[in-house]
Formats: C-alpha cells, sequence, structure tokens
C-alpha cells in the first residue's frame, strides 16, 4: 500500500508546488525597506527647482510616494488612478520624478493632471537607489512616524487601492491614536 | 595532425563576451579595481534580472555601478558596498545570497536532495541483494515457461 501511497503523494506535491509556483511573478523582489525607517532624501522640486522637498515632510501623518517618470508606460496607465485617489484626499501624495527631464515632467503633470502635493527630481537615480526603487511605477506607503508600511510594484489600480493600502492607513491610524 | 588544426582553428573563433559597457578608466588602486570588476559579476541587474549589472546596459546598471565606484573609491570595502546593496534590494540582488532563514532551502536543497537520492538507491540495493539469487533451474524453468506458454 504505501508502496502507491508514497508516489502519488509526492506527485501530488510537486503538482501543488508546480501550481503555486505559476502563480507568482518571478520579477517581484521584497522590499526589504519595509518596517524600516524612510530613506532621507533632499531634493529640488519640480514645479520649483529653487526649493527643495526633504523626506521630513512626509512625516507626521500617512502619506504615499509614487516614483514615476514620463518615460514610463506604465506611470501612464496609473495616471487616471492616481488622480482619483487624490480626488478622495485620503492621504497626501508625493511624487519622486526618477531620471527624468524636467520639462517633459511638468508638460506631463500639465496635460493629465498632477494627483500630487509636490514631486521631487531624482535627476541621477541616486534617492532611487537608497529607495530600492528598480522598476517605476512603485508607490511607497509610509507611516505617521516615517515607517515604511508597504510597497506596490507596477501600476497601481483603484481596486489595489481599496484592497492594499486602505486597510493599511486605517490600521496605521488606529494604531497611532 | 588535422585534429590538432582544428582545435587550433575552434580556438581562433572563442571569443569571449566583451565587458565593455563600463568605458570609465579603472581605479587607481589594483586592489579595490579587482573588487569593483567582482562586484559586476556578482551583482544583479534588477531590472534584467538574469544579468549582472556588469553585463547590462539598463539605466538602473549604469546608476549601480557607479554608485559602486564612487563608494569604493571613498574607502568602502567589499563587504561594506554588499551591505549597502542588501539593506535596499534585499538577498536578490546578489547572485549568492546570504544563508538567512529565507534562503535557507535554496542553500540547502541540493544536498538534501541527494541526501534523499542516496537513501533511497540505498534501500533499494539492500532489497535487491536481501532476495534469493535465483537458481539455474528457476532460469531454466522461467525460459519453458515463456517459450512453451
Amino acid at each position: 500500500m504505501l508502496r502507491f501511497i508514497l508516489p502519488v503523494g509526492l506527485f501530488a506535491g510537486l503538482v501543488v508546488f508546480f501550481l503555486v509556483g505559476l502563480g507568482r511573478d518571478p520579477g517581484y523582489v521584497p522590499s526589504p525597506l519595509i518596517g524600516k525607517p524612510l530613506p532621507q532624501f533632499t531634493l529640488p522640486r519640480l514645479d520649483d527647482p529653487s526649493r527643495t522637498l526633504a523626506h521630513a515632510e512626509l512625516l507626521g501623518q500617512v502619506s504615499v510616494l509614487n516614483v514615476w517618470a514620463t518615460w514610463c508606460v506604465g506611470c501612464r496607465q496609473e495616471h487616471e488612478a492616481l488622480m482619483q485617489i487624490a480626488a478622495t484626499a485620503e492621504v497626501p501624495i508625493y511624487g519622486l520624478n526618477w531620471k527624468d527631464d524636467p520639462e517633459m515632467a511638468r508638460r506631463w503633470l500639465v496635460q493629465l493632471g498632477d494627483p500630487y502635493v509636490a514631486t521631487a527630481m531624482d535627476l541621477d537615480g541616486r534617492v532611487a537607489i537608497d529607495w530600492g526603487v528598480y522598476g517605476a511605477p512603485e508607490t511607497f506607503l509610509i507611516g505617521a512616524d516615517g515607517t515604511v508600511l508597504y510597497k506596490h510594484i507596477a501600476p497601481i489600480t483603484l481596486e489595489i487601492w481599496r484592497e492594499e493600502f486602505l486597510p493599511r492607513i486605517r490600521q496605521a491610524r488606529s494604531g497611532r491614536s | 595532425m588535422s585534429a590538432l588544426r582544428m582545435v587550433l582553428l575552434l580556438a581562433l573563433c572563442w571569443q569571449w563576451p566583451a565587458l565593455a559597457l563600463d568605458i570609465d578608466e579603472a581605479l587607481e588602486d589594483p586592489a579595490q579595481q579587482a573588487v569593483y570588476e567582482r562586484l559586476l559579476k556578482e551583482v544583479r541587474c534588477l531590472v534584467c534580472q538574469n544579468q549582472p549589472i556588469g553585463d547590462s546596459n539598463a539605466p538602473l546598471a549604469a546608476d549601480l555601478r557607479r554608485e559602486i565606484r564612487n563608494r569604493l573609491e571613498q574607502g568602502d570595502s567589499e563587504t561594506d558596498v554588499k551591505q549597502f546593496l542588501l539593506a535596499r534590494y534585499g538577498d536578490f540582488v546578489l547572485y549568492r545570497p546570504r544563508f538567512t532563514a529565507q534562503t535557507a532551502l535554496l542553500w540547502l536543497a541540493p544536498a538534501l536532495l541527494l541526501l534523499l537520492g542516496g537513501v533511497s538507491l540505498w534501500r533499494v540495493i539492500q532489497r535487491r541483494a536481501s532476495l534469493p539469487i535465483p537458481s539455474e533451474e528457476d532460469d531454466l524453468r522461467r525460459l519453458q515457461r515463456e517459450s512453451g506458454g
């Protein structure tokens, strides 16, 4: 009997293993930043390069940092969703414009709308390395105390916002009070 | 003689893939340059995930090469640079990840599978060895049964 059950059991185990593997994205890299304090930066602002945007401005309330660029197709895809999320005014959304042409980035925000409270320009990509960015668009959820709570890689949708971000935002807020 | 000529001809055709992406001049300290070249092969490009950064022309790979160069020039050791990358991109950034609880299965799986295979093989051999060796009469009888039946 065991002669029969053992191979069939092993085979079933392999089937489950491969089925789970099929559903996973091999390109997904989990961020080691989750649960750690947000990486520090001070960068010129896109709308006015004589002023700066620093990580300290994200503190004090739950906020979102969205990494985007005009050369990034996924960013174009998610822009409408970002506009709608910004309209709900649930949390402030900050932009990190990654290795982009500032002129084109400014035009993009004029043409498509600006969902960001403020956008920082990371012209040489140095700050993006500190944030572990490897493929825009990436969206970070930051706690009021500056802890990185969550990271979403790939275009954001309203569904992802509802299911992944909103519960974490509520949890972060209830945990604080 | 012709075999030797063939080998020589093949040797001529053999070209190493050019590692010419980084056109910067070598670091001043040859030891540092060696570390730099080692890291180029060791650090994974996260955009094109099956290429090391020394092999990739993705913009992020260029940024990481520049960052590593700067860090080495400022006196960072190989370990410092690896720690810097691990803190930002996680274990996946190194082709040979650290041994941690998360990567333990990855490291141990080959040995475990070999052990499992070895144990099964040993058990099969043991069982076979304990079977009675068929005598000549048995063989004859079986042959008669198979051909006569």
